[in-house]
């Protein structure tokens, strides 16, 4: 049986499958033809407005001197991928499939084809996106950037990644998802597949910046192996109309290890459905997953779940929410499963507005109303990442600061 | 100099202090003996400004400015500073963030790294503020605030309780920094007034007076190791009968 024709035609028979969660969106609002950009060998030759708003989401394109790589999709088109160092291979995933067949064995084994009419919708227009991949042993001494830039009204943006990370292998990836629309509709769908070997780290730090038209619909899955790690932080600081995602990994080596963070922000008028789930199916297979949510008005869903169905394996969920005094909602879900007795699986949850006491007691040390609270919220939303290049630290950090003022 | 003139005090409605005089004269520190629940800490936090302690009636004067209106950052930035007894935990705000805001607007940089080993606190200043520290940590970490903060009316709130012996003669040493005591009396910009429930930070601190407070009222002063020992002999019930 031909896999690619079995996808097919289960994602036919998704396509009108709404999502389990999230609000639905009709998919007949968008477009998917948009016109094609011509190849670029340079990406410092986009223009400074979208530059701009790339380096917004981490992607900086005049010097790629600390990047081992760089691809730029805009909307539906690859618009140039490149790889600066031996062993990272970093191209569009069309031209991946015409140069290696056994690509086919890895499409769709960590997201599933007809999990919902966005997943269907991604297959059936047969979507392009990234590869990224590290032979065996080889690491990354910089992170390879990737940038999905949405840029036509009305488009849907149809997204399929695939990364693999080989045996002994590290690779450190910055994801900036963003949009030079302003007051324009959009929908960017991203199917993201993760494939950690044996020993291998992948950490990837995903940052997005909409604008209030647009909804968004990532699907992202990982299986990490024996001794493998993923780390995977996402940043959403802007407004954005819709987001609704829950990525999934599944531990199914020993001592696998999945880490994610996740630190979101939601304006009023923005809708925020944002979950991770891990599944720990071998033993000593480990789980962390850690979210700061904030609102100024907007409604957030918050959610984590960890599974324990291995000897050994330790779970543990933090969930986070922050209110400040302008309305909005947060919701958060944390959910626990064990299937066995020998597993450590813990959570802690915590939503409200700042206590009132610590905003006094730095106001005793001279501190504004403002300033007291300012304070508190920027180390509310500064998450300490275990295993991440400073350099992307920096970046994350750096994203996150340049939104306060929006929050504040 | 610090002047508080029939100062009335409400928490949640209730009269906790009730028409309380005190002065303390620049570069001098004071004590304040009470038993629990006597009104000692409510006192404290008035003179601050915290929000909860309503002051009804009467006023604090300090520098010869009414502060009595004032609010509480506008009261720290005026040069007042206290040592919480029970701070509360802040998550994701670091101790030496903490300690860069405490030095505020003042010309160039705190040097956190110094203030940190002079407070045993060296291991402590990439910690929340306050996170899963000791009792005796917390202790010194109010200490370390308050000399990155520098004020010159110092208030403490049992400093020395739940802080072991080695480290009750550094939190002494702490207090002596600021309030400036190695300079002469008449040099000393500061003045101080802690509160003790057993008096053991006397040992290290001199102080020049002593009040007692019970029952929300100061029932009488003098030099601070003379009624401290006159507390440990006829123990505050005695008091609350001269009181009334």
């Amino acid at each position: 049986m031909c896999p690619m024709k079995s996808n097919r035609d289960r994602a036919r028979t998704a396509s009108g499958k709404s999502a389990a969660l999230g609000k639905d969106i009709d998919l007949a609002d968008y477009t998917d033809s948009a016109e094609e950009p011509s190849a670029l060998a340079d990406p410092s030759r986009l223009s400074s407005r979208d530059k701009k708003q790339m380096l917004q989401v981490g992607i900086t394109l005049d010097d790629r001197d600390d990047r081992s790589g760089t691809f730029i999709q805009l909307d539906n088109t690859p618009l140039c991928s490149s790889t600066s160092q031996p062993g990272i291979e970093v191209m569009a995933i069309s031209q991946a499939r015409e140069k290696y067949d056994w690509l086919a064995d890895y499409w769709w084994q960590a997201v599933a084809v007809d999990a919902d009419k966005y997943t269907a919708r991604v297959e059936l227009n047969r979507a392009n996106g990234y590869f990224i991949r590290a032979l065996p042993g080889y690491k990354t001494i910089y992170p390879v950037q990737s940038a999905l830039y949405l840029s036509t009204p009305r488009l849907a943006q149809n997204v399929h990644n695939i990364v693999i990370a080989e045996e002994g292998s590290e690779l450190h990836i910055i994801n900036g998802c963003t949009t030079s629309l302003v007051g324009q509709s959009g929908l960017h769908l991203g199917v993201s597949e993760f494939y950690i070997k044996k020993g291998a780290r992948v950490t990837f730090t995903m940052l997005h910046s909409w604008n209030p038209e647009i909804a968004v619909r990532p699907r992202s899955g990982a299986i990490v192996e024996e001794d493998g790690l993923f780390l995977s932080n996402y940043v959403l600081m802007k407004p954005v109309r819709s987001l609704q995602m829950n990525p999934i990994t599944r531990c199914v080596g020993e001592r696998a290890t999945v880490r994610y963070n996740s630190v979101i922000a939601a304006a009023k008028g923005s809708s925020l459905d944002v979950g991770s789930r891990a599944v720990l199916d071998a033993r000593g297979a480990k789980a962390e997953i850690i979210s700061r949510a904030i609102t100024t008005g907007g409604n957030i869903t918050t959610r984590g779940y960890i599974a324990g169905n291995a000897p050994e394996v330790k779970g543990h969920l933090e969930c986070r929410g922050l209110i400040l005094n302008k309305g909005g909602m947060i919701y958060a879900i944390p959910e626990l499963k064990g299937t066995l007795a020998d597993i450590d699986l813990s959570h802690e949850a915590a939503v409200g507005k700042i206590a009132e006491e610590e905003i006094e007691y730095l106001m005793a040390r001279g501190l504004t109303p403002a300033e007291a609270t300012a304070t508190i919220v920027r180390g509310f939303l500064k998450v300490d990442i275990e295993g991440l290049p400073p350099s992307l630290s920096t970046k994350l950090q750096q994203a996150i600061k340049a939104s306060e003022k929006d929050i504040l | 100099m610090l002047k508080i003139r029939q100062l009335t005090v409400e928490v949640g409605g209730k009269e906790i202090i009730h028409r309380v005089n005190l002065t303390i004269k620049t570069g001098e520190t004071e004590v304040l003996f009470g038993p629990n629940g006597s009104g000692k800490t409510t006192l404290l936090a008035a003179i601050m400004g915290l929000p909860k302690y309503q002051v009804t009636s009467g006023s604090i004067t300090f520098r010869g400015k009414d502060i009595t209106g004032l609010s509480l950052d506008e009261r720290a930035r005026l040069g007042i500073g206290m040592a919480f007894q029970r701070p509360p935990v802040v998550r994701g705000v670091k101790t030496q963030d903490m300690l860069t805001a405490c030095f505020g607007k003042r010309r160039g940089k705190p040097d956190v790294i110094q203030l940190a080993r002079e407070a045993n606190l060296e291991d402590f200043l990439d910690r929340d503020v306050n996170y899963q520290f000791s009792g005796g940590e917390i202790k010194r970490s109010e200490m370390m605030q308050l000399l990155a903060q520098r004020p010159e009316l110092v208030l403490l709130d049992e400093p020395g309780s739940g802080v072991d012996l080695v480290n009750i003669a550094l939190i002494g040493r702490l207090i002596n920094e600021l309030l400036e005591k190695d300079c002469p009396i008449l040099e000393r910009r500061c003045m101080g007034l802690i509160i003790t429930h057993s008096g053991d930070i006397l040992n290290y601190v001199n102080a020049r007076n002593g009040y007692v407070m019970v029952d929300g009222r100061i029932i009488g002063e003098g030099d601070p190791h003379e009624i401290l020992k006159t507390i440990r002999e006829v123990g505050y019930e005695r008091c609350r009968k001269c009181a009334r």
